[in-house]
């Protein structure tokens, strides 16, 4: 007599079931969803509160705040997922001003008809993300748009994090002399995603380098007080983030086309779609801009992490009012690496 | 990368470029035009001019698909699109060529047009067999070099009946617009441009081998060497006609031996003849009406010729005023002649259809060597 009433006595089944519009109305539904499905998987004690948002205590110091939208297709590739990569982007985001990332909150923007299914694994796949990187999801939001007005699922994530004392890293701090890093191979995740589509079908034994950075970031910043700028290149690649910085920064940079870690399967899947390697997107990369004599060291600190192993030193920093990012050529020749246009498409032959 | 790099070996081109300074004769200079988009493309990316002495100069030709296609027909496209509510599979590349009125098949795709993006004739088919009830139209466009593929999407609708299916052929002949280049009153007659010697096409000549272009090698005494697309097939390739310039020989020689032999692919070139016949005339942007420059579906594969298909009215199609791409297609001016070049008319913006493709010369000399002008004076062959 004493059992208290489940609170939702038919348990939510995501075999064979889909997303509709009653999950995103606001009534038991909705929040059966929540508790049975985003609850059970991203659980922790901020987000068991139930509230419309998170309070927690901060310590002290500059926070940094950063929000990615996710529209990805496939949603699913190797080497991870919409949900993983969602974890990954926005603690990456934060850990490039060299903060220790805290908090994330989650969006979701599901499409009616959506299986339930895909939903859970993609929440389960978020979840273990966060759980590995310590980064709990602490708020969420859940919304649901008719077919044909959504692509599946649409996640936005926010992330909030707290710089260490002395740290200040920023894209505008690049100065000429400086040496160029990077963490690893270039464009795996780019490569993969376009090898995963449907019209495209070619096989690689390629995965996405989906990862968090900000255990690396942590290491860096505690090796060295000369790290000017930090930034993982995602869309638009390396050749991206370095006009980026170059453009913030006003300043030239120059890179040696032999030191750039490609691997040989991206290499062969660009050169078989006529795109380039550099402008592929990354998202367990990272770029390190810092004082030269300090190179060495940060180097050898990327290659002690895990995700670092193929860290190399890439170029140099250099004077130039236009802000063009230039690179010697394995051939011997030199070009410039410039802004992308729109976005990169094959070519005709 | 296997069967790439080492066509891409820096220690090699260095001995290259030392032999293209002995062989090149201070005294006289070398215009040599690279007639395809790819070759462009691989002098930009890999910064071959660098290596080349400052009397070698590549003159850009037309070899570009996209460039060349005049606006009209992507008008044409644009009307078959939203007038016919067809489903419009293009190449990549056609996505952001400016047509008429400001519009382009990208923009038309954001108001709600179905422009689909392609990687081959046979994701053209798959979505013609998976929209039964929809009419497909793909945009062939190319050289010899995709036409085959062109050719076996027609023989396999025919096959399959599939009767949603047709291509708007917008395939063109790559000697014919060589011959028309060397025809032009500047090359001919006023001197205005000089081209010594021509890169022969590598992918193009693969399909009709390095015998079409013997005619014109003798007839207009220009040394050809067919090239391959690798930045060590150019510099070997401008030793060739270095060489052969000097010794007043005008021959077709094969640099790219490793694919294109004299005859080409027989059995590409009869599937080829099987569905496609020749075009009295077509237009080329930059060349204007070019005689037998093109190929049309024959009358026996008519069901899925787009143009007997639908009807597609006489675009009246005007070329932006002060845009010098027909010039520069000619290899009579450069790109940075052009005064939209770079202010008005950039990749993310772009008038002419040179500055659309990565292998039109405008869009490489913006992304790749539009700082190299200043720098010019500066550039030493490394030797």
């Amino acid at each position: 007599m004493s059992a208290v009433a489940r609170r939702f006595p038919v348990p939510i089944k995501t075999r064979n079931a889909q997303v509709d519009m009653s999950h995103g109305g606001g009534g038991r539904a909705m929040a059966q969803l929540i508790e049975e499905l985003f609850l059970k998987h991203l659980d922790n004690p901020l987000l068991r509160q139930g509230n419309d948002q998170a309070a927690f205590d901060v310590p002290a110091g500059r926070m940094v705040m950063s929000v990615d939208g996710h529209v990805i297709s496939p949603l699913f590739f190797p080497g991870g997922d919409i949900g993983s990569l969602a974890v990954h982007g926005t603690i990456n985001d934060v850990a490039m001003s060299g903060a220790k990332p805290l908090y994330l909150s989650a969006g979701f923007i599901l499409e009616e008809g959506f299986p339930l299914a895909d939903l859970e694994r993609i929440v389960a796949s978020m979840a273990a993300a966060a759980e590995d990187a310590g980064v709990p999801v602490v708020t969420g939001d859940t919304k649901v748009v008719e077919r044909g007005k959504g692509d599946g699922v649409f996640i936005t994530t926010t992330g909030v994090g707290v710089v260490p004392p002395g740290v200040h890293i920023s894209g505008d701090r690049a100065q000429p002399g400086d040496a160029l890093l990077v963490s690893g191979s270039l464009g795996d995740h780019g490569v993969t995603i376009m090898s995963s589509r449907e019209n495209l079908e070619f096989e690689t034994s390629l995965s996405s380098d989906s990862a968090a950075l900000h255990t690396m970031v942590a290491s860096l910043v505690e090796a060295s007080d000369q790290i000017h700028c930090l930034r993982d290149p995602t869309r638009g690649g390396l050749a991206t983030a370095l006009n980026e910085m170059a453009q913030q920064s006003g300043v030239g940079m120059m890179l040696d086309e032999d030191a750039v870690p490609v691997k040989p399967a991206v290499h062969a899947a660009c050169e078989l779609l006529g795109l380039d390697p550099l402008y592929v997107a990354n998202e367990g990369k990272l770029v390190c801009i810092c004082a030269d004599a300090d190179a060495e060291r940060l180097l050898g600190v990327m290659r002690a992490h895990p995700l670092g192993r193929d860290a190399a030193i890439i170029g140099k920093v250099v004077e130039d009012q236009h802000g063009f990012v230039q690179m010697e050529t394995s051939f011997g020749g030199s070009r410039v690496l410039d802004w992308l246009t729109g976005e990169q498409l094959p070519r005709i032959c | 990368m296997k069967y790439v790099n080492e066509f891409r070996q820096r220690s090699l081109a260095k001995n290259l470029a030392a032999a293209i300074k002995r062989e090149a004769d201070p005294g006289r200079q070398y215009n040599l035009m690279e007639f395809c988009g790819g070759h462009t493309h691989a002098i930009f990316r890999y910064g071959v001019q660098d290596l080349m002495p400052d009397n070698v100069r590549f003159v850009h030709g037309p070899g570009c698909p996209v460039c060349v296609l005049p606006i009209g027909r992507i008008d044409n496209a644009i009307h078959l699109a939203l007038e016919h509510d067809t489903i419009l599979c293009i190449y990549g590349d056609l996505l952001r060529v400016p047509a008429s009125k400001r519009q382009s098949l990208m923009k038309i795709k954001a108001s709600g047009a179905d422009v689909r993006m392609v990687y081959s004739t046979q994701d053209a088919l798959r979505i013609a067999r998976e929209t039964p009830d929809r009419e497909v139209v793909f945009f062939a466009i190319g050289f010899e070099t995709t036409t085959p593929a062109t050719a076996v999407a027609i023989r396999q609708a025919l096959a399959e009946k599939l009767e949603n299916f047709s291509v708007f052929c917008n395939h063109v002949l790559t000697p014919a617009a060589i011959q028309n280049i060397l025809e032009s009153p500047e090359v001919r007659e006023i001197g205005s441009v000089s081209i010594d010697g021509f890169f022969g096409p590598s992918h193009v000549s693969s399909i009709i081998g390095s015998r079409p272009y013997e005619f014109f090698a003798e007839e207009y005494q220009r040394p050809v060497v067919i090239a391959g697309f690798e930045p060590l097939d150019v510099m070997q390739s401008a030793l060739m006609l270095i060489r052969q310039l000097n010794e007043g020989r005008h021959e077709v020689e094969n640099e790219y031996t490793r694919v294109v032999t004299r005859d080409g692919n027989l059995k590409a070139q009869a599937l080829v003849a099987e569905v496609f016949e020749l075009r009295r005339s077509f237009e080329w942007r930059g060349l204007g009406l070019v005689p037998y420059s093109a190929l049309k579906i024959k009358s026996q594969f008519e069901a899925l010729d787009a143009e007997v298909r639908f009807d597609i009215p006489e675009a009246k199609a005007s070329e932006v005023k002060s845009c010098e791409c027909p010039a520069i297609l000619r290899g009579a001016k450069r790109p940075t002649d052009c005064k939209l070049f770079g202010k008005a008319c950039t990749p993310d913006n772009p008038l002419g259809s040179c500055m659309v493709s990565s292998e039109g010369a405008c869009a490489a000399y913006y992304s790749y060597g539009r700082f190299r002008q200043p720098a010019e004076s500066k550039r030493g062959v490394a030797a």
